[in-house]
């Protein structure tokens, strides 16, 4: 009896102090403890990861590590540089004239531009039902009928796969892909342009998948591509594919290193086109099927996503060389070394921020990004804006990573507009004016915790074109000054607006107020403080602000129509190069009428000029001077008030290695290296439970009750009061 | 009582016709479909030829309720309205959008949400009646008024608050469970705990208020004084008499919402990571997907309608002079 009692009070005392105990909160399978499993979340679903469709970052974080395009960016230079991935080289485009003869180099006379792609032998895919043939060499399952289907609700059912060897007709395959009408490819529209016969190959589709979809009364009907032909995609040999495109495109080696490039078996794509699999949302676009580092196998969108190490992948090895300061930084620690180096991704949902937050401090997620609630807490700014962690981040080993963004975030001027629009001297004063009076600096100290860079012009930091320093400021908002820009006075945005013609604010001919219309997409109540921010920054200049708030529909509506007068707007880049921001002002390219990107209808003959010069430039002293004159007349027409490039800052434990900002690659997590032991002995040390708050909360609890009891009692069981007589 | 449960069904057909009327009008006022085309196709460099052929394979650029070029009945059935409202009453969902089926999606979010709310309503429903039968026991006395104030309290604090707080507590500061997340299986106890907690002490408040309004209206009644005349003690007068009169006002709140459990919760899904059916609605509005906004208000509405018939049917159980015909 006394040894079970002291059996007892141990047990107690153990259960208070929690000690000897695996964490309680740990939200992973005891199972995973110590093993190499890099943690992440995801906030939305994905909502395509077929790599025609999938084009959101929050779908590329996952086609990335599955497919492999015939190339890839460098993870560890600077500035950008391609290298192969599918393919054994960079290809380099051979010219043609009109007559199909070769040119001995880029000119005036290129009608086309072919690329001959060599790929990778002896490349496989990843274990996969549909490769999975009998001992007659027929597929498996590419006839399911329901008695098979019966018992398959994943990927993971089927008994069996297989393999085969990547060839180039993969390639070809998925170029094809592009056009199939039921995908509905985000870049069909684009590559029509400049793929050869890309955009009639498209309508044949059109019409033969009408016919098959009439005939066999499915919209999921296998259409075989392989049955048409186009001439701007070629399969030379088991290894060599062509593409040709339409004059010079220089910025297709670019997306050649996207997914909507990356290969894709024909097999595939047939056995996902069977009924039975579709209804369980086995698709294509739900289970991927690729070569790269990571194959998909938990797909649950709704809970978790899983990638797991590939165990065909073809083998790569971590970078040899990058930036100088790397070495220092101990981003060439793992030089050489055969990739990937986790062997299992776990994504969970995480829809909301402070858990995300909470459990990255508890070391059950790897890195974290900082959402505005958590910035002080992680974050300290010095008195010069220097950035540095706070000491509760350093104790615990904490690291930050910060890199300004391949972004622009602008505030649009429609050039349309007959007020604030037009190419006068007085309408860019007007402009001009403005950009002076919306003081972005303070907007990114507000707003964004002062997470990013104010903007000169289009082209931001890490692209070729942007230049640093006193050369590179806008002289029509800023000046230089101790050594950095400095926003020109509200004078300076006064007098400018008096040679506008609104001295004071007011036209000078009608003598009634300035009144500008923005038109934005601010629905929730946290955005009053913005709104009002902005109202704010015009009435320094006696303006009156009018804001239209709308939702994103109406919005799209109006700048479709040209309806809206000033609206923000933002774009991040595709690729690094300057064309892809510089085409965001290029006039063909408007909103109104032709529903380009060009959400300001800005048309300066002198910039379209230089742009269709610019674009098919290999980067060069050249192309330069044509930038910088570019981006002169953008300044000085101010088509946009520049905004800001937003900065991204991440944190990341003490266990996470070569987490160097690529803001272009996608395919990066093959290069991350944790330390399993050092995160299960930090976890450990950090979610010790504690159980005394809990049980003196229940005690507290169980002694509120005495008094209901003390007075139950005495109710129950006192003896009766005797009846009181009215006198 | 077969008569009237087939009475009930047959109003329940307008009923639904009214629902999914309303919810497409709602819906088409805000989006159109050419918006829908927009929001799933990207946001990048979508072409006004995508957005034709998107809707033109969903059906989506057919008029919304009334096809003038159409002949004879097609003026009707050929319409968005028709195609999509048809087949939700033999349930047949259909896919979404963005091309997942949505029976397979409702069938696999559903669970997780039961585990949750089936024990906060169990839970609840327990501590909310306890405490509610005890306050009204000692009805006018400082554990009354002191009662009260504290409900009071508890009902004006934002159910936010208690989960934040909830895992700040418990989560991050104690490291008794983890802040969020979800397993199947026995594996789920671990996340399930706290949203549990948070679930039945964010609803204490109000329960225990609305439950001791109707003990105290049903302790004011004749026969409660008649038992108390008879020598009754006070607890036996309240566990045997009052509590059994008064399940008819408790049925009514707690039968009707019984089929609604597996909607879900949105606020405590989405903090706690469970993946149930409580964001789905939300994240489909957002993306714009009335494939699944029509399937889930339209099951909503099954769901209530089922709810209120099951009501109606458990008033014959606890009380015999309650008759359906």
């Amino acid at each position: 009896m006394r040894v079970m009692l002291r059996y007892l009070v141990a047990g107690i005392i153990l259960f208070l102090s929690g000690c000897g105990v695996q964490t309680w909160n740990d939200p992973y399978p005891a199972d995973e403890a110590n093993k190499n499993i890099l943690y992440s979340a995801f906030a939305d679903r994905p909502k395509h990861l077929d790599p025609a469709r999938s084009y959101s970052s929050n779908e590329v974080q996952f086609t990335a590590q599955i497919y492999e395009p015939p190339l890839q960016y460098h993870y560890l230079k600077r500035p950008y540089t391609l290298i192969p991935l599918g393919a054994t080289e960079v290809p380099r485009p051979v010219f043609l004239d009109r007559d199909g003869r070769v040119l001995s180099s880029a000119s005036q006379e290129v009608a086309y531009s072919v690329y001959e792609i060599h790929v990778r032998p002896g490349v496989y895919y990843q274990p996969h039902p549909a490769f999975a043939r009998d001992a007659s060499k027929r597929f498996l399952y590419h006839d399911l009928d329901a008695k098979s289907l019966a018992g398959i609700n994943t990927l993971a059912d089927f008994a069996k796969t297989g393999s085969r060897e990547l060839v180039a007709d993969d390639y070809v395959y998925q170029i094809k892909r592009l056009a199939h009408p039921r995908l509905h490819s985000p870049i069909l529209g684009a590559m029509s342009e400049y793929i050869v016969g890309l955009k009639s190959y498209a309508q044949r589709l059109d019409k033969a998948y009408e016919s098959l979809v009439a005939a066999k009364g499915n919209k999921e009907a296998y259409l075989d591509l392989d049955k048409f032909d186009f001439e701007g995609v070629q399969v030379i040999d088991r290894y060599t594919y062509r593409i040709k495109v339409q004059g010079q495109y220089p910025q297709l080696l670019y997306w050649l290193a996207m997914p909507f490039f990356a290969p894709v078996p024909a097999e595939a794509d047939r056995f996902y086109s069977q009924a039975g699999l579709v209804e369980q949302n086995i698709t294509l676009d739900w289970y991927p099927v690729g070569t790269g580092p990571y194959m998909l196998t938990v797909n649950n969108p709704n809970r978790q996503m899983v990638l797991e190490r590939n165990p065909n992948f073809h083998g790569e090895r971590y970078p040899l060389e990058g930036e100088p300061a790397d070495q220092g930084k101990g981003f060439l620690k793992d030089a050489g070394k055969p990739l990937p180096f986790v062997d299992k991704i776990v994504f969970s949902l995480e829809k909301e921020s402070i858990p995300y937050w909470n459990k990255f401090l508890q070391g059950y997620y790897d890195a974290s990004g900082i959402s505005s609630d958590s910035f002080d807490q992680a974050v300290r700014v010095g008195g010069q804006g220097e950035v540095g962690l706070t000491e509760d981040m350093q104790a615990k080993g904490i690291k930050l990573n910060t890199s300004v963004e391949t972004s622009t975030f602008y505030m649009g001027f429609n050039m349309l507009d007959p007020v604030i629009g037009g190419y006068s001297e007085r309408a860019r004063k007007l402009r001009q004016a403005v950009s002076i009076a919306i003081d972005h600096e303070e907007y990114i100290s507000i707003f964004t915790n002062g997470r990013g860079i104010a903007a000169q012009g289009p082209v931001p930091p890490g692209i070729f074109g942007y230049q640093e320093g006193a050369e590179g400021i806008n002289p029509y908002v800023y000046r230089w000054a101790n050594g950095k820009p400095q926003r020109k006075s509200l004078d300076e945005a006064h007098r400018l607006l008096a040679e506008a013609g609104y001295p004071g604010g007011r036209d000078e001919k009608t003598g009634r107020p300035l009144l500008l219309y923005l038109d934005i997409t601010a629905s929730g109540p946290d955005d009053k403080a913005l709104l009002d921010w902005y109202r704010k920054q015009l009435q320094k200049i006696d303006v009156q602000l009018i804001i239209r708030n709308t939702d994103y529909n109406r919005f799209q509506e109006k700048m479709l129509k040209g309806d809206a007068q000033l609206f923000t707007w933002g774009w991040n880049a595709d690729y690094p190069d300057p064309e892809n921001f510089l085409f965001l002002l290029y006039g063909p390219n408007s909103k109104v009428g032709k529903n380009g990107e060009n959400a300001a209808n800005y048309d300066s003959p002198e910039f379209n000029r230089l742009f269709e010069r610019m674009k098919n430039m290999e980067n060069s002293p050249e192309r330069l001077a044509i930038i910088k004159e570019m981006v002169e007349i953008a300044r000085r027409d101010a088509p946009w008030l520049w905004g800001f490039h937003p900065q991204r800052f991440t944190l990341y434990h003490g266990w996470y290695h070569n987490a160097k900002p690529n803001l272009m690659a996608n395919n990066t997590l093959k290069y991350l290296r944790i330390d399993p032991q050092l995160r299960e002995q930090k976890r450990a040390e950090w979610n010790h439970p504690i159980v005394w708050p809990f049980v003196v909360l229940i005690f507290l609890l169980i002694l509120g009750t005495v008094p209901a009891i003390v007075m139950y009692v005495r109710r129950e069981y006192s003896a009766p009061k005797p009846p009181q007589l009215n006198s | 009582m077969i008569n009237y449960i087939i009475r009930r069904f047959f109003y329940a057909i307008p009923i639904l016709i009214g629902v999914n009327l309303l919810t497409f009008a709602l819906f088409f006022v805000v989006n159109t479909p050419d918006d829908m085309a927009r929001m799933n196709l990207g946001m990048k460099r979508v072409t006004p030829e995508a957005i034709e052929k998107w809707k033109h394979e969903r059906g989506y650029d057919k008029p919304l309720v009334f096809n003038g070029s159409a002949a004879g009945s097609e003026k009707f059935t050929d319409t968005i309205f028709y195609d999509k409202s048809v087949k939700l009453f033999v349930f047949e969902f259909g896919q979404s959008d963005s091309g997942r089926d949505i029976t397979y999606d409702i069938k696999q979010r559903m669970w997780p949400s039961l585990v949750i709310a089936l024990p906060i309503l169990l839970i609840g429903l327990l501590t909310n009646i306890t405490f509610a039968l005890l306050v009204a026991f000692f009805r006018a006395t400082y554990i009354d008024f002191w009662g009260v104030v504290l409900c009071v309290t508890l009902m004006s604090i934002s159910s936010l608050f208690y989960i934040i707080g909830g895992q700040y507590l418990v989560g991050k500061l104690w490291h008794l469970v983890p802040i969020s997340g979800y397993e199947e299986g026995f594996d789920a106890f671990k996340f399930v705990v706290l949203p549990v907690m948070v679930g039945v002490a964010s609803g204490i408040g109000s329960g225990i208020r609305w439950y001791r309004t109707i003990f105290l209206e049903e302790m004011g009644k004749d026969y409660v004084r008649t038992a108390r005349a008879k020598g009754l003690s006070e607890s036996l007068v309240l566990f045997r008499h009052v509590l059994k009169n008064a399940m008819i006002p408790i049925l009514t709140g707690v039968v009707v919402i019984l089929p609604l459990l597996f909607m879900g919760n949105l606020v405590l899904e989405s903090f706690f990571g469970i993946p149930g059916l409580g964001s789905y609605t939300i994240d489909a509005i957002n993306m714009q997907d009335f494939a699944i906004v029509r399937s889930m208000v339209f099951l909503g509405s099954i769901l209530y309608i089922l709810g209120l018939l099951l009501t109606d049917i458990s008033y014959t159980l606890v009380d015999p002079r309650v008759k359906l015909a």
